[in-house]
């Protein structure tokens, strides 16, 4: 049951094969037998998603709710959930039972979703690697050696191992694309504005999407149909209507222009990736596909500018934790100013400190205009290149991240090191275009993803793109040894 | 040495929006503590903010109405500060880009009209209130207030007393509720102010230091706060000291100034531009919409009085110094079809008289503009003298009802049949001779006696004119 798609495990429900309890009990039983090695949930909710699970099971027998309904997934902790602790991976929220939903998970459930819990994650999706969750390293269900990536390391583990068959994911620099990568599976950053912020613990608002993370991109598809659209509580959320995602999934690629930076094929990735993907690309040239060298001159530039751009968003937005209202307080505050700084101090990490502090200081008088102002004209730069290059191309692809998944502990003391394996997935969300990870092979038994970059609004394009390439390969459907 | 103050103001309006400027949480004053803070207003995790269009309606109605530049296009932005009562450690607000920009208000010192600029006026969140009593030790917090929506007022330093400060203020004051976008409710903190205050040398051009004095929400302690901060400085350089740049808080009780935080303690405030809120755009057509729903602003009112209606500057000052007051005024011009001049005196005079004495608001007046202008009526043809006037009003006040019904139920008509007249001044006449005869030789000034008697007689009711005409003559012989 656990390796099946959404369409099938849909039809299964519909055609009385099995109920949406079974299923949900299933899966509980998977997370029971894995979770704790891979350390993948912070909160399973059971009791819960079982209740709800009979609820959709009402709503099926009458020949009611949509293809989500009764389908098992979970959300990354980042997203309030009514009732449930929201930790947002630290310290400092292990108390916080968020009184409201956010209306990603509103959404979900309204589908019909039956939600099994929250996933671990960077503390407050700070981090490549998982390593920064206040409950300890999520591991790689391919190499549990290995970080599974981050933010979304939770929700990419638990995909790839199948625990659950969905799950949503957050990416501010490339949190969904880079684990979705690092673990063999789908992941969908949208267009920024496309699905609501609300209730979304945010790192850098400017930045921050969801996105799904999937087997496949046609469940991808089904996902974000259900995530996406207008929401009034989120003054950035787009206006336009919600397209049909799966719509043109089976489009023909003939004459797609598919575009190769080839600032991405330079130094600093790794050798074998760059043969996956380059096979991968070959793939598409045969499903006619046309392919052309681009240029992003200032891709370069995308790290600074984002270690500029996200942690002063950053240490404005993690001002609200400071022990007064709710969350972490140090024990026996001597005055106000001792509060804040004991309650800040012990209640986030190093990570989450460092990024505070850089962006304080991003801010502050006299090196506003050198760094945060500079940044924002970089950003600017960075758009201009993907505009032109989609004058010339429908599409981008290139390597998600530069290596496969790095062992655990292998660059937590090295954060310039840690900042570049997000260097080809940051210009993306400083552009605020969307963007896909899908398995395009291994090295070494380990998963490579590749990246695909579309315009503005072009998800059904870059869904079409993904899913006819799964037809023909079968990278996605590759199941870590251990988690059969 | 000849000193010249140089003061800038700026002033909090609170906005009479019906919910937060963020949030739909109420913003009535009053309720118990963070009884009116929603998760937004709580700055819980993944909330986000969502302006209130009405606080914005506001903001560019008010630069409308002082004939300021509107931006279209400004931005909110984010000031960064720890505080208890601001629950997201940062407070939206506008810096570099106001919704209004220079706009300017004429006020009147001493018979002068002169003309301060206003700089800029922008939109902005409220704190909630730190409540240091009653815990103990401990601080309270109430996030009630947190997220009522501000327009931050700055004028130009153009100010050059205590007297001007205060009548800019009340201008602003006057105008803020003129066009319906603040309460002015001083006492609740809905209009309140702070006062950059610096002296220098007089012919100096270059601006003496400033300090900030905060805390001033009163038209009274504005005025006393500044002086003293005047004073304060002229000592202090003159004694061989230096102004230093600081804020200071204006204590009403002891009526002094002291330092809360000096320049070098001051916050670096890290403003940049909030990414939850896209820029803010007020086109051509919204602003034609919201100019339709200006109202006839203050000072045009004055004119129109003065020329419409034959009045005084004074009278015409007192009758517009609130919207409601010339509509009630206007409403009893109209309804009576009475002197305009008889009119006013009525509705300054008694009228306004009882309700100070009341201590109640127009809006609670007892007596609405048609009964009051029944009673105009009755002096204005004279049916009954001003004094008699004055009792009806009294029942009127205290009783209701109508002035016509009240003047036939209590007889108080004046009488004006000259036979009837006639006969209480022949039968007064018959009466006292002595009189009479004291008159005849030349105490003319016994006339008052004679009309106090026929007063007397008709209890006042008898139409003094007519009293007059006809007892003259009979005394005369």
């Amino acid at each position: 049951m656990h390796n099946k798609t959404i369409t099938e495990l849909s039809a299964g429900l519909k055609a009385g094969d099995f109920s949406s309890e079974e299923l949900t009990n299933s899966f509980l039983q998977r997370i029971e037998e894995h979770g704790e090695t891979l350390n993948c949930f912070v909160t399973v909710s059971g009791k819960e998603a079982l209740e709800a699970a009979r609820v959709a099971d009402g709503l099926i027998a009458k020949g009611e709710g949509g293809v989500l309904t009764g389908i098992p997934m979970a959300h990354k902790d980042i997203f309030c959930t009514k009732g449930f602790k929201t930790s947002c991976g630290s310290k400092m929220l292990d108390n916080f039972i968020s009184p409201y939903d956010a209306t990603v998970v509103s959404r979900l459930a309204a589908a019909g979703m039956v939600s099994l819990g929250k996933l671990n994650m960077d503390e407050f999706a700070m981090g490549s690697s998982n390593e920064t969750s206040y409950y300890g390293a999520v591991k790689n269900p391919w190499d549990t050696n290995c970080v599974p990536g981050g933010s979304s390391g939770g929700s990419a583990a638990a995909v790839a191992a199948r625990l659950v068959p969905i799950a949503t994911g957050t990416d501010t620099g490339g949190s969904i694309r880079q684990p979705a990568s690092f673990c063999g599976i789908t992941g969908l950053k949208p267009t920024y504005g496309t699905v609501s912020r609300f209730g979304m613990i945010a790192f850098a608002s400017s930045l921050d999407q969801a996105g799904p993370m999937t087997r496949s991109a046609e469940d991808a598809a089904l996902v974000l149909q259900a995530m996406a659209g207008f929401d009034p509580n989120d003054s950035t959320s787009l206006e336009n209507s919600v397209p049909d995602y799966s719509a043109e999934l089976n489009k023909e690629l003939t004459g797609l222009k598919i575009g190769l930076p080839k600032e991405f094929f330079e130094e600093g990735l790794d050798n074998e990736v760059a043969k996956a993907v380059e096979a991968a690309v070959e793939e598409y040239r045969k499903l006619g596909a046309e392919v052309k060298e681009i240029s992003l001159p200032n891709m370069d530039l995308s790290v600074p500018a984002y270690y500029v751009v996200a942690p002063a968003e950053c240490s404005a937005n993690l001002s609200r934790f400071d022990g007064v209202r709710y969350g972490y307080r140090c024990e026996n505050p001597e005055n106000l100013e001792d509060l804040y700084s004991r309650s800040r101090g012990e209640g986030f990490g190093a990570e989450v400190k460092r990024r505070i502090m850089i962006g304080a200081y991003a801010l502050s008088a006299g090196y506003y205009d050198a760094y945060y102002l500079k940044a924002q004209q970089v950003r600017k730069l960075i758009s201009e290149d993907f505009k032109k290059a989609f004058e010339e191309v429908d599409l981008i692809m290139g390597p998600t991240a530069p290596s496969t998944a790095f062992g655990i502990g292998e660059k937590t003391d090295d954060p310039l090191s840690m900042y570049l394996s997000d260097i080809f997935t940051i210009g993306v969300n400083l552009a605020g275009i969307p963007a896909m990870s899908i398995p395009a092979g291994f090295v070494k038994s380990k998963p490579v993803g590749l990246q695909l970059i579309g315009n503005y609004f072009s998800e059904g394009r870059l869904l079409n793109a993904a899913h006819r390439y799964q037809q023909v390969t079968e990278w996605h459907k590759g199941v870590p040894a251990e988690f059969e | 040495m000849e000193w010249e103050v140089v003061i800038g103001l700026e002033i909090h309006a609170q906005l009479a929006t019906k919910s937060k400027i963020f949030s739909g949480a109420s913003t009535a004053y009053g309720a118990a503590p963070n009884r009116q803070a929603c998760a937004v207003d709580l700055g819980l995790p993944g909330v986000l903010p969502v302006l209130n269009k009405e606080a914005v309606r506001m903001a560019v109605k008010f630069g409308l109405a002082i004939d300021a530049e509107i931006a279209p296009r400004s931005v909110f932005a984010r000031k960064n500060y720890f505080y208890p009562d601001l629950p997201k450690g940062y407070q939206i607000s506008q810096f570099e880009l106001p919704v209004v920009g220079i706009g300017h208000i004429d006020i009147e010192v001493d018979g002068k009209v002169k003309r301060i600029g206003v700089t800029r006026a922008h939109l902005e969140e409220d704190a909630g209130k730190s409540l240091h009593e009653d815990f103990h030790g401990q601080t309270g917090v109430d996030l009630n207030r947190a997220g009522t929506p501000l327009l931050e007022i700055v004028s130009e330093p153009d100010l050059r007393s205590a007297k001007e400060a205060v009548a800019y203020m009340k201008k602003l004051h006057e105008l803020v509720r003129y066009i319906d976008i603040c309460d002015g409710n001083m006492a609740e903190g809905s209009f309140r102010c702070d006062a950059n205050v610096s002296v220098r040398p007089k012919g100096q051009e270059e601006y003496g230091t400033r300090a900030e004095v905060k805390n001033l929400n009163s038209f009274r302690f504005i005025e006393k706060a500044i002086n003293h901060e005047v004073e304060r400085q002229i000592d202090l350089i003159e004694t061989g000291g230096k102004v230093v740049q600081e804020t200071r808080l204006y204590d009403a009780n002891k009526d002094e100034t002291r330092s809360m935080r000096s320049k070098e303690e001051a916050n670096d405030y890290r403003y940049f531009p909030d990414p939850d809120l896209l820029p803010l755009e007020v086109d051509e057509a919204l602003k034609a919409a919201i100019r339709k729903t200006l109202p006839e602003l203050p000072d045009e009112k004055r004119q129109r009085f003065i020329d419409e209606y034959n009045l005084s500057a004074y009278d015409a000052a007192i009758l517009t110094a609130t919207k409601e007051l010339a509509g009630f005024y206007e409403q009893v011009v109209k309804a009576s079809g009475a002197d305009p001049k008889l009119c006013s005196n009525w509705v300054t005079g008694e009228f306004s008289g009882a309700l100070n004495k009341a201590g109640i608001e127009l809006s609670d007046s007892p007596i609405n503009a048609e009964q009051f202008s029944g009673l105009i009526k009755r002096i204005s043809d004279e049916t009954v003298s001003g004094k008699i006037a004055k009792q009806v009003f009294e029942l009127l006040w205290e009783e209701g009802g109508d002035a016509d019904s009240i003047i036939e139920a209590k007889g108080l008509k004046q009488i004006t049949d000259s036979g009837a007249i006639e006969a209480i001044i022949d039968q007064i006449i018959a009466d006292n001779q002595g009189q009479v005869e004291q008159y005849r030789g030349g105490k003319t000034k016994l006339m008052g006696f004679f009309v106090g008697q026929v007063m007397k007689q008709t209890q006042g009711k008898a139409n003094p004119g007519e009293v007059n005409k006809l007892l003259k003559p009979k005394l005369d012989g």
